[in-house]
């Protein structure tokens, strides 16, 4: 896994369509998109799952710049509270990162498919009570 | 200082795990904060911007990226959450939504064993 991309060039394509199809589901059913980048580096990419939460995390960026490009326009946004989020947010980021790199590959994967069914759970009781 | 709260907790999860932190960012917003529903998604959305790029810089010092498999995989995605977001309203059935559920339960569970 030296190389800069763990996809080869047969297989850009796949990543491709996985990225369209994991950005589509997010948008329709209100997720992030890093819930679903994560598994799809590691499952699909084959990335180990320290370096898919990392690489995910960067291809968040161009997904919110999108989204809050749409929102925007809504006027929906407080940016001030969003600026405070985030700037709170570096101490938070510096504690879980630390901690993520700490854990050994084995309990980080599982503790993200704890996070994977608790979301899974979450989104399908509210589509049931929905209903 | 109660903002200051939860963009601690948004951080800390979105390092752990990779994600933007909007799973805990939302509710929280909405439940601590007295945010209505919409406001509350927005701001959540810009916020894990400036979260995800604190993440990208903590492991990009440790070099644990993959800047062309996040280009390979990010851009298409942002492409892809523009065309879900402006079908939303019309698609987003219950059954789908089950499904979905059912989806990300199933590799959940496949990721834990």
């Amino acid at each position: 896994m030296s190389s800069l991309i763990a996809v080869t060039d047969g297989h850009v394509v796949i990543a491709i369509v996985v990225g369209l199809a994991a950005g589509v589901l997010a948008g329709l059913f209100g997720v992030g998109g890093g819930i679903l980048f994560v598994p799809a580096l590691t499952l699909v990419f084959g990335l180990e799952q320290h370096n898919a939460e990392a690489t995910s995390l960067l291809a968040i960026l161009p997904t919110v710049a999108v989204g809050s490009w749409q929102q925007r326009r809504y006027g929906n946004v407080r940016w001030a509270a969003a600026v405070a989020l985030g700037l709170a947010g570096i101490g938070g980021v510096v504690a879980g990162g630390f901690l993520a790199v700490a854990l050994p590959e084995s309990v980080l994967r599982r503790l993200f498919g704890a996070l994977l069914v608790l979301t899974a759970v979450q989104l399908g009781w509210r589509a049931w009570r929905r209903g | 200082m109660r903002l200051v709260a939860i963009g601690l907790a948004a951080g800390f999860f979105g390092a752990l795990f990779g994600v933007g932190g909007g799973i805990v960012m939302v509710p929280m917003l909405i439940g601590v904060a007295a945010f209505p529903a919409r406001p509350a998604m927005a701001t959540s959305l810009a916020a894990i911007g400036l979260i995800a790029l604190e993440g990208v810089i903590f492991y990009g010092v440790r070099g644990d990226l993959r800047p062309l498999d996040a280009l390979v995989l990010g851009v298409p995605a942002a492409a892809g959450a523009a065309i879900g977001t402006a079908v939303q309203q019309r698609l987003a059935t219950r059954t789908l939504t089950l499904a979905f559920s059912a989806l990300l339960f199933g590799v959940g569970i496949r990721l834990f064993v």
